[in-house]
């Protein structure tokens, strides 16, 4: 059984709806994301679980107990804060201990428990620590362990890595997975970095003017959008507008200014449908020479060295620009101006019509 | 500090010291002075601190003004009173502002704006005249008793004016607005995630109160109390308009020893007392409030 379970949740600011009738549900143990850009409802929807947001409409049920007219004091969740929200009037043990005492957990265990918690979160030593005297990074750990001390049914994480460099932030990442298969919390992240989301969670669900548009696992998501709006937004894309003409053995792609394109083979749809082609930019073959079968002539407009890779820019025919993603140093062969040919296989790209 | 160089920074520190020298260290140091004279019959009427005579220069300063505080317990009685009914207002007010205060706080917008108008609003008037429309609302034929025989609560005019709740009433009145001011500042810059977070580890509406709004507000609570204790402490008016016979405090003491008794060296000691007391809880305040600015 989920062990949470939204339905039909809306709410409204004003006249824009934040929540716009979301129904979801996560599995117990999931490392679940919600992904979206900012404003599109993913915060309301998470402070709607924790208790913050009284819904208009709809049901959160959590561990099959019908939680949305409850505080946000009664729920077995608990919340990490994108600022932290650490009790700047307190020492790290002290905002370990506030949900505990609150509790009415006696002294030696709550003791027990704030060590436990900051061993974790390898902050064993700071306990006496006023927040204003930590890092960033250290803040970010000690809200984690405050949020988890209570071991709540679902912790929910509000951009818990927002505020972290960049380093700092890959490393955390990895960390988080870590805490998570440890504690067997369940973990709903909300974030708008589609690289956080694809690389932490099981499962990602990505959000868009209040609704959910896809929920899938990370290379689902990837790997086969739903809609233009999912590709553009996870990752990046090289996306050709047309309309469908139904060929021999294969349906094609009637772009402007380019040959057919050939379509992935199992694409049923009818003859003349506005659809749009993604290629993602690694699935792109670079050659000098015209190969066998369909190529886009195109020409090299910069090359942006990565360190692990590069990203080719092309200009095709009619001005249309194009991505090109060569692993280590495989770009080192083409240069700036360089007539050359793309193609790719066509079961590497994905039709879209939403 | 970018750009205004070492002189600048001089001057800019420069100009307040200057003034403060200029028109609160002098003349405290000419009250000091005239406190360790005599008084005698004449303008002025007190005796010059260095006399010349044929064998030169003479000191005379005499401490007996002083002694005379310690001795007749009408002054340390005075002193006593004002603390108490200070401390009192004080606390009065902090009970009565700081609900005010959060209300202002929660409130958004044009609604805020309005709220700390009204705040606001009686220094447009004078304050002596504030406090007299209190005797027009207090006394036995006044407005408020009126009302409540008119409604038929009471037969006879109930004794509102000239007695201990008269006064604490109007030290109340008067003061509340240096008590909401700092609240407010204290809990418009409270991080609402904090509020949150408390609530979310499980701590119900009151406990939120007393472990997070309240430590975190000292400041503006420790400002706010200060900012009422010690002019009230010193406070002449109310007592001297709004209070009775039984009203005993130390700025009425001072107002008579100058005023009616002429008695200027005996005034200036009491004063120079009343600041030397008053340093205390000050500086006090202000230790804690660096603390806990530094945190």
């Amino acid at each position: 059984m989920a062990l949470l379970e939204i339905v039909g949740a809306a709410k409204h600011f004003g006249a824009t709806a934040a929540v716009d009738g979301v129904s979801l549900s996560i599995d117990r143990g999931a490392f679940f994301a919600l992904l979206g850009p900012s404003g599109c409802g993913k915060t309301t929807l998470l402070r709607m679980i924790a208790g913050f947001e009284a819904p208009e409409k709809g049901r959160i049920v959590i561990d099959g107990v019908d939680v949305t007219a409850l505080p946000p004091y009664a729920r077995p969740v608990n919340m990490m804060f994108q600022s932290y929200a650490l009790f700047p009037h307190m020492d790290v043990a002290g905002n370990i201990a506030f949900g505990l005492r609150r509790e009415g957990m006696d002294r030696q265990r709550i003791a027990v428990r704030v060590d436990e918690m900051l061993g974790l979160v390898q902050m064993t030593g700071y306990a006496r620590r006023r927040p204003h005297e930590l890092s960033g990074g250290q803040r970010q750990r000690v809200a984690l362990a405050r949020a988890l001390a209570k071991m709540p049914k679902l912790l929910l994480l509000d951009e818990p890595l927002a505020a972290l460099d960049r380093k700092l932030r890959a490393e955390t990442r990895i960390e988080l997975v870590g805490i998570q298969e440890r504690v067997g919390i369940t973990f709903l992240v909300v974030t708008h970095d589609q690289e956080e989301a694809l690389s932490m969670a099981s499962r990602v669900a990505v959000m868009k003017e209040g609704r959910l548009v896809q929920i899938g696992s990370p290379s689902e998501i990837y790997e086969r959008p739903s809609s233009r709006f999912v590709t553009d937004f996870v990752g990046e894309v090289n996306l050709f507008e047309g309309e469908l003409a139904a060929g021999f053995n294969c349906s094609t792609l009637a772009v402007a200014g380019f040959e057919p394109i050939p379509l992935p083979p199992g694409t049923d749809l009818l003859h003349g449908t506005a659809a749009a082609l993604a290629v993602r930019p690694e699935k792109l073959v670079l050659s000098p020479a015209p190969p066998a079968g369909f190529a886009i002539a195109a020409m090299v407009s910069s090359i942006s060295y990565l360190g692990g890779g590069s990203i080719v820019h092309l200009v095709a025919s009619q001005g249309r620009t194009l991505k090109a993603y060569l692993p280590g140093a495989a770009a080192a062969r083409f240069a700036r101006g360089d007539a050359i040919w793309v193609h790719w296989s066509s079961e590497d790209g994905v039709v879209l019509t939403e | 500090m970018i750009g205004i160089g070492r002189v600048g920074r001089l001057l800019l520190i420069g100009v307040p010291f200057l003034w403060l020298a200029l028109f609160f260290l002098l003349p405290l140091l000419i009250v000091v002075k005239i406190s360790v004279a005599e008084s005698v019959v004449g303008i002025p009427p007190y005796t010059p601190l260095v006399t010349r005579d044929a064998a030169g220069f003479k000191l005379q300063a005499t401490l007996a003004n002083f002694a005379l505080l310690a001795s007749d317990q009408l002054y340390l009685r005075a002193y006593l009173g004002s603390l108490a009914n200070a401390a009192l207002a004080t606390v009065l007010c902090l009970l009565l502002g700081y609900p005010i205060a959060y209300a202002i706080a929660l409130a958004r917008g044009a609604r805020r704006q309005l709220l700390l108008f009204l705040v606001m609003l009686p220094f447009w008037t004078s304050f002596l005249i504030r406090v007299y429309a209190w005797i027009a609302i207090l006394e036995p034929n006044g407005l408020l008793n009126e009302f409540l025989i008119g409604v038929g609560l009471i037969a006879t005019p109930l004794p509102l004016l000239n007695n201990q709740f008269s006064v604490e009433l109007g030290l109340v009145y008067s003061y509340l607005p240096f008590m909401i001011l700092p609240l407010y500042g204290s809990l418009s810059t409270l991080d609402e995630s904090l509020i949150e977070a408390a609530a979310d580890l499980g701590a119900r509406p009151f406990r939120v109160f007393l472990g997070v709004i309240l430590p975190l507000t000292l400041p503006g609570i420790a400002a706010g109390s200060l900012l009422v204790l010690v002019p009230a402490i010193g406070e002449f008016v109310i007592p001297d308009l709004l209070g009775g016979p039984d009203t005993l405090m130390i700025g009425k003491v001072l107002w008579d020893e100058f005023f009616n008794n002429r008695d200027w060296p005996v005034a200036s000691a009491v004063a120079v007392v009343l600041v030397a007391a008053l340093a205390v809880p000050i500086l006090g305040a202000r230790k804690y409030l660096d603390r806990a600015q530094a945190a």
